[in-house]
């Protein structure tokens, strides 16, 4: 099917204090492009937990964002350290956030329950020392 | 109530009121980012003692009416730039989040 839109962004792994900009961003767009509330929550808080991983655990990544005739499609692929155990790091709670982020209100184990809650799928492909790559799609 | 009343009550003060028409409907109080995110409605005025810079976005994310500092946390001044940049209304109160909550629900 073709992509009639695609967002593409970096997300900048040194700097914990302007993530969520590519996800902000995302959600302005969708606005001007005349989608309804829920789907905007629901793409942009997804995307922004996933760009919120990427910094904490993964040195940043990229975010691609696919706007489809059936739905809105995220992209998130990282170099990071891979995650170890899928089922473990998908359970609600489950975290191996550092303290200092802790302190900032994030590594409460939410991030990925949230972006499985928040999308109608969630695939991940992870490789421990290679990295990873979250496919999530909003139906439309 | 919209923002701008309630920041206009005693012991509340306005630290960014770039949207200070929006109407206050229902309140969420939470300091876990990602719960907040998953958690508080659109409209709801998010009652919070956290005050670093990534509380901007996830009230942009989550479409929150306003930012209430409970218990008078103040955020430094880059938080207040970045919530007038993004439409972002943040108002500091001496009261706790349970009192806060409490005038809102009389209010509402």
């Amino acid at each position: 099917m073709d992509d009639l839109l695609k967002f593409t962004y970096a997300v900048d792994g040194d700097n914990f204090t302007s993530a969520g900009q590519a996800s902000v961003n995302v959600k302005k767009n969708l606005r001007q492009l005349g989608f309804d509330a829920e789907t905007i929550r629901r793409v942009s808080i997804a995307m922004y937990e996933g760009e919120i991983n990427m910094v904490i655990h993964a040195g940043g990544g990229n975010a691609e964002v696919f706007v489809k005739d059936d739905c809105i499609e995220i992209v998130l692929t990282d170099n990071g350290p891979g995650i170890a155990n899928v089922e473990q790091a998908m359970q609600e709670g489950f975290s191996t956030a550092p303290d200092n982020i802790r302190s900032l209100g994030f590594g409460a184990g939410m991030g990925l329950p949230n972006m499985k809650r928040y999308t109608d799928s969630m695939t991940i492909e992870s490789e421990v020392g290679k990295g990873t790559k979250i496919t999530m799609k909003v139906l439309l | 109530m919209t923002v701008r009343q309630l920041a206009n009550n005693e012991g509340f003060e306005a630290l960014a009121l770039p949207e200070e028409d929006r109407v206050i409907d229902g309140v969420y109080i939470g300091d876990l980012l990602s719960w907040v995110m998953g958690r508080a409605k659109a409209d709801n005025a998010w009652i919070t003692i956290m005050s670093n810079i990534n509380i901007v976005a996830v009230a942009s994310l989550a479409d929150v009416a306003c930012i209430v500092l409970a218990e008078n946390v103040s955020p430094e001044q880059k938080v207040i730039d970045m919530a007038n940049a993004k439409g972002i209304n943040i108002i500091k109160s001496a009261l706790t989040a349970y009192e806060v909550a409490v005038l809102l629900s009389k209010n509402n």
